[in-house]
Formats: structure tokens, sequence, C-alpha cells
């Protein structure tokens, strides 16, 4: 067949809008999320099988007594906990940069442009540099600290933002990253006044995100804050989408827009506040979910969220494993893989879309 | 259902654009609002579409107050085709056309055989039913126009409300747009850049100078030499058009009509008013 039409038909195929039904796309993904969920509490330095992973699961859960050994304490305590905190911060960042992508109409925000990771960084730092992290792990004081200074972020773009009315999104853009920048300023002073190698080394570790200090009671306030998070947003999906063609297309079709952007950058940021306290600034999950998740279901916000959430549960779970197990002697951030991974993944999606001629 | 513009003030970006202005969109009929660049059209349509808020005055929506209805009442009576053109999110064309629900849909409520009835009929009125499937980003700039204007129309609105519909249209699409707008009778308030174009679809035609409605009625009483020349600042005689019979403004594309006149700012001198 001459390479011209087959060229051609791809590019047809291209001008279609998304071919994946969502509903199987959800189910597909809802099994997969099962799937990398085992694996991540079964793999590691000691195997477990999956059916112990899920026997010890239930006993926990049906309220029997743990058998005794070691299972229960890897099950339970070291891995169940992490790999549920890699779900629900995967699914945050998937939910939180799809809501920021239509509050600033840009599918190249995300989060981290509003400069909220930037203040909960300073916080996450300051404490440890000061000596509030005690143990050197990622503790509560520590998440604290990081949340402290997410909502200290978001209060000073907000009251730089409003200027001018209306939260436009070029202003909220510019103050975000204004302010991120200038915070990150302090950070990176900090660093370099960090006492001694285990201080530098938490302080890398925060900054590239990791998952290595979670545990049940650093697990209930996302546990809380992303389903509502979620919630919320598909409540206003309509909404959202009406963004996408502007505000004053929005406002004709009966949105209140200078409120419904107020509202979507007040839970986007108390909401990436949450996540960064409890993994650390993850590069990259935020930008690259919802893209992805618009190539296979579309761009309407009633089918995207509950997409991107669970792809970026899969994602992160999937790269969690990946940073525990890729080296013998140490873990990886996760920041670290999902910006190799991440990268080269967005610049092929972005190819193939200028590439089909939009 | 009609319009009623009283005395309406308007500010954008700290300024006011529109000052005291008059008009009346009656029932059934296209009503133009022309003027130069900068006369207010855009953001007296604006406070119609509830995107901006009167500072004074009135909107009436078949004697309402605008103010006294919620964005989402007035939304299902007025829809609005603003000069926006979307952004590249993946929205097929009919997820762009299926907007024109929100203001009928509950959160959380998905569109049912009705909704799905109405959108459908909305895109085969514009003539982009075959295209319903295409990503909206992929369109040309005409059938990007059918498909917003086929969302306004799924809105089922009583008044359609257009800011410069024909911008950036050829002419075959300008003059399918507007015969589809005439074939719509709906009460329809639009914004025009063309005369020609204005004096030939639209039953009454307002024209708006400085913020204000300094002459009203339809087009062959509004459009005189001596009003191109004061609002428009350029010379123009008025004849028949050989086909259609329409007032047709030929221009002097060669000079304006004093070098000196005043193209915006302040009022002419003269201000006529037929209602």
């Amino acid at each position: 067949m001459p390479s011209i039409l087959v060229r051609r038909r791809s590019k047809d195929a291209a001008a279609e809008a998304r071919s994946l039904p969502a509903g199987r796309s959800a189910v597909v993904l809802g099994a997969a999320l099962l799937a990398v969920l085992t694996a991540a509490v079964a793999w590691g330095s000691t195997s477990i099988p999956p059916g112990e992973v899920w026997g010890v699961v239930w006993r926990r859960l049906s309220g029997e007594a743990p058998r005794p050994g070691t299972d229960d304490l890897i099950v339970w305590q070291l891995r169940l906990p992490r790999a549920l905190s890699a779900a629900l911060v995967g699914a945050g960042l998937g939910v939180v940069g799809t809501a920021v992508q239509a509050l600033v109409r840009n599918p190249l925000a995300d989060p981290y442009l509003l400069g909220i990771s930037n203040g909960a960084s300073l916080g996450a730092v300051a404490a440890i540099v000061l000596g509030l992290g005690a143990g050197g792990g990622l503790g509560l004081g520590l998440s604290g600290a990081a949340f402290a200074g997410a909502l200290a972020t978001f209060a000073l773009v907000w009251a730089v933002a409003r200027r001018g009315g209306g939260f436009a999104p070029l202003r909220l853009v510019l103050a975000g990253v204004a302010i991120g920048q200038f915070l990150s300023g302090f950070t990176s002073y900090l660093v370099l006044q960090a006492g001694d190698e285990q201080q530098t080394h938490s302080v890398l570790f925060w900054l590239m995100g990791s998952l290595i200090g979670a545990n049940w009671q650093l697990l209930a306030v996302p546990a809380v804050a992303v389903p509502a998070a979620l919630l919320w947003l598909q409540a206003r999906a309509r909404g959202l989408n009406a963004l996408l063609m502007g505000d004053e297309t929005a406002a004709g079709l009966g949105i209140d827009v200078t409120r419904l952007r107020r509202e979507l950058f007040t839970v986007t940021s108390v909401v990436t506040g949450v996540l960064v306290a409890v993994s650390g600034a993850i590069a990259f999950v935020a930008l690259m979910v919802p893209h992805v998740c618009r190539l296979a279901v579309g761009g309407d916000h009633r089918r995207l969220l509950p997409v991107s959430a669970l792809f970026g549960a899969v994602l992160l779970v999937t790269v969690d494993i990946v940073c525990r197990t890729a080296m013998d002697t140490q873990e990886l951030p996760v920041g670290v893989v999902t910006s190799l991974l991440g990268a080269p993944a967005l610049l092929y999606l972005l190819d193939r879309r200028l590439g089909s001629g939009s | 259902m009609r319009i009623d513009i009283e005395d309406l003030h308007v500010a954008y970006a700290g300024r006011t654009v529109v000052a005291g202005a008059h008009l009346v969109a009656a029932e059934g009929e296209i009503t133009g609002l022309v003027g130069p660049n900068g006369s207010g059209k855009s953001t007296l349509l604006r406070a119609v579409y509830r995107h901006l808020r009167p500072t004074a005055g009135r909107v009436l929506l078949a004697g309402t107050d605008l103010r006294e209805l919620s964005p989402v009442r007035s939304a299902r009576h007025v829809a609005a085709l603003p000069q926006e053109r979307g952004s590249d999110f993946e929205l097929s064309v009919r997820e762009v056309v299926a907007m024109g629900r929100t203001p009928y849909k509950r959160a959380f409520a998905g569109e049912d055989a009705a909704d799905r009835d109405i959108v459908s009929r909305a895109l085969a009125d514009v003539g982009m039913d075959a295209h319903a499937g295409r990503r909206f980003t992929a369109l040309s700039g005409g059938e990007r126009q059918r498909v917003l204007l086929a969302r306004a129309f799924a809105q089922d609105p009583d008044v359609l409300v257009l800011d410069e519909p024909t911008n950036h249209l050829d002419i075959r699409h300008q003059v399918d747009l507007l015969a589809l707008l005439r074939s719509q009778r709906r009460t329809t308030l639009v914004s025009l850049h063309d005369l020609n174009a204005a004096a030939s679809v639209c039953d009454r035609l307002h024209v708006l100078h400085a913020g204000a409605v300094v002459a009203s009625g339809p087009p062959r009483d509004v459009l005189t030499p001596e009003l191109m020349a004061e609002v428009f600042g350029v010379r123009a005689v008025v004849v028949d058009h050989p086909l259609t019979g329409d007032a047709l403004i030929a221009f002097d594309h060669r000079a304006p009509a004093s070098p000196q006149a005043p193209v915006s700012g302040s009022r002419p001198a003269t201000v006529r008013c037929v209602r």
C-alpha cells in the first residue's frame, strides 16, 4: 500500500476525538490499580505471596488476631500504608493537575506552577535544617511544617492574584511563578546551611519527592482530602468544561466565573499542600496524567476527572515499586523516576499531537 | 422575548466604556449593533450575557431586570456567542455543543434522551451533524464558528446574543451564517463590523458611538452619508443594492471624511434618534 495513504489515514484518526469509552477505561484502570497495589505489597527485599498479602489484609479488616510472624508487620505496618499513600498521592496529583489546567486554561500547567509546592518545600526544609523533623524521617512535624508553608504561600498568591479582580489566569500564573521563585531562593539558602550529610540527604529526598515516610497516621488526611476534592470537582465538571472555552462563554452559560475560579484555586491549593506534605514535591505526574487521560477519553471533565484519579494512582504505585526495588543498596526518590520517565513520555505525546496537524 | 436596555453604564478594565446606552431588541427581530472600534459594542453585549455587571442602568429581559434572575436562570433564556474561540483540550464537536445544556443540568446529572436530541438538532441546524465526533480544534475557522453557534442553539434560548459572528469568516461562510440567523427567526442581538451585512440582515440597527446609542431605526433610515462621516469618519454614499434592493453603502477608500475627523472619543454634535 502506498505509504502516503497510510499516513493520510492516521492523520484523519488524530482529527477524530478520543477513541476509548470512559466506562471501560475506568474498569481497566480499577483492575490495574488492584493489581499494582497487590504487587507493591508483595514485592520487596522479602517477597510475600499475593494470597498471603490479601490474607493479612482480610484478617486485619475482619478483626481476627494477626498471625505471629513478620508477614503481618511487613504487609500491614510497612508496605500497605506506603502503597496506599502512593495511590492517594497519585490520584490527588492527577485530579488537581486536571483542575489547575482548567483553572488557568492551559494544558501545560500543573499545581506547582502556582507556587504552593515551593512554599511547602520551604516549610519542610526549614523544619529539617532547624531540627524539627526529629530522626531525619519524614515525620508528622515535617508534614505539618510543609502544610503550613503551603497555606502561607496560598494566602500570599491569593493576595497578589485577586488584585485587578477575577483571578485572571495569566495573573494567577505570574503571581504563582514569581512567589514560588522567591521562596525557592530561601530554600536554596537553607540547604546550604544544612548542618550535616544526614540533613542534606533528608532535604534532597524531600525536594525530589518520596513515599519513604508513609504510615497510617500520615495517610489519614489525604484519604479524606483526595476523595472529597474529586467529588467536589465532579459536581462542577460542567463548569470546568465551560472554563476551557473562555470566561465569557462560561458566563453566558450561567456560571459565576470569578467565584468558580476562587473556589478552584482554594481547593487545588489545599489539596496540593496536603499531597506535598505527605510525599514532597513529586515532579511531572500532575502535568502528565491529565494529558495522557485526555488523549484516551477526551476533554470532558465528567469523564476526565475520575479517569485521571485512577491513572494517577496506578502510575505512582508503579513508580514507587521501581523506586523501592531498582537499587539494592538504597531507595530512589520518586521525583527522579517520574522525571526520567515523564519528560520523554510528554515529549512523545506532544510530538504526536503537533504532528497530527491540529 | 424582548430585551430593553435602559441608561446602561458598563465599565471594562476600570474604564466606563458604555455610558448611558438605550436600545430595544424586539421579539423575533434581528437587531444589529454597529459602531467604530472601541465604541462599546462588545462591552454592551457582555452586560446582556452577564459577563460584566452594569455600573448603572438596567438590562430588562421581557420586562424583568437581569439582576433579579440568577445567572443560571437568565442563561436559560439568553445564549451568547462571544468572540472567544476556545483552547486545545481535546473536546469533541458534540461535547462543545452539549455545553449548551449546562444551565439546565444539576451537579452530577448526565445528558438524557431529550438533551441528546436537542444537541443533535442544533448540530443539524448548522450543518455539522456529520462532524460530531471530530476534535473541535481540528476544525477550520468557519466550521468552528458554526459549532459554537450550535452550542448557543443547544441552550434553547429565547434571545441570541452574537458578538461579531462573521469575524474571520470568508464571504461564503458569512453569507451562510447570516442566512442561518435569518431563518431561525429568534430574537437576536448581533454586533457587526460589516455595515452592508448589517443593512441586509438586520430588521433594526443601533449605532453605538463613544458608549451611547446615537441613532436607531431601520437600516435605510440609520445608515446615511452624514452618519458615516460623523460616527465612522468616512465618506460614503448609500445606493440601492442591484440584486437585493437593500441599502448598499459604497465607501470612499482613498480618503477619510475630513483629515482631523474624530474617529472615536467625543460624541458627534448632531445626534438623531429614530424610534
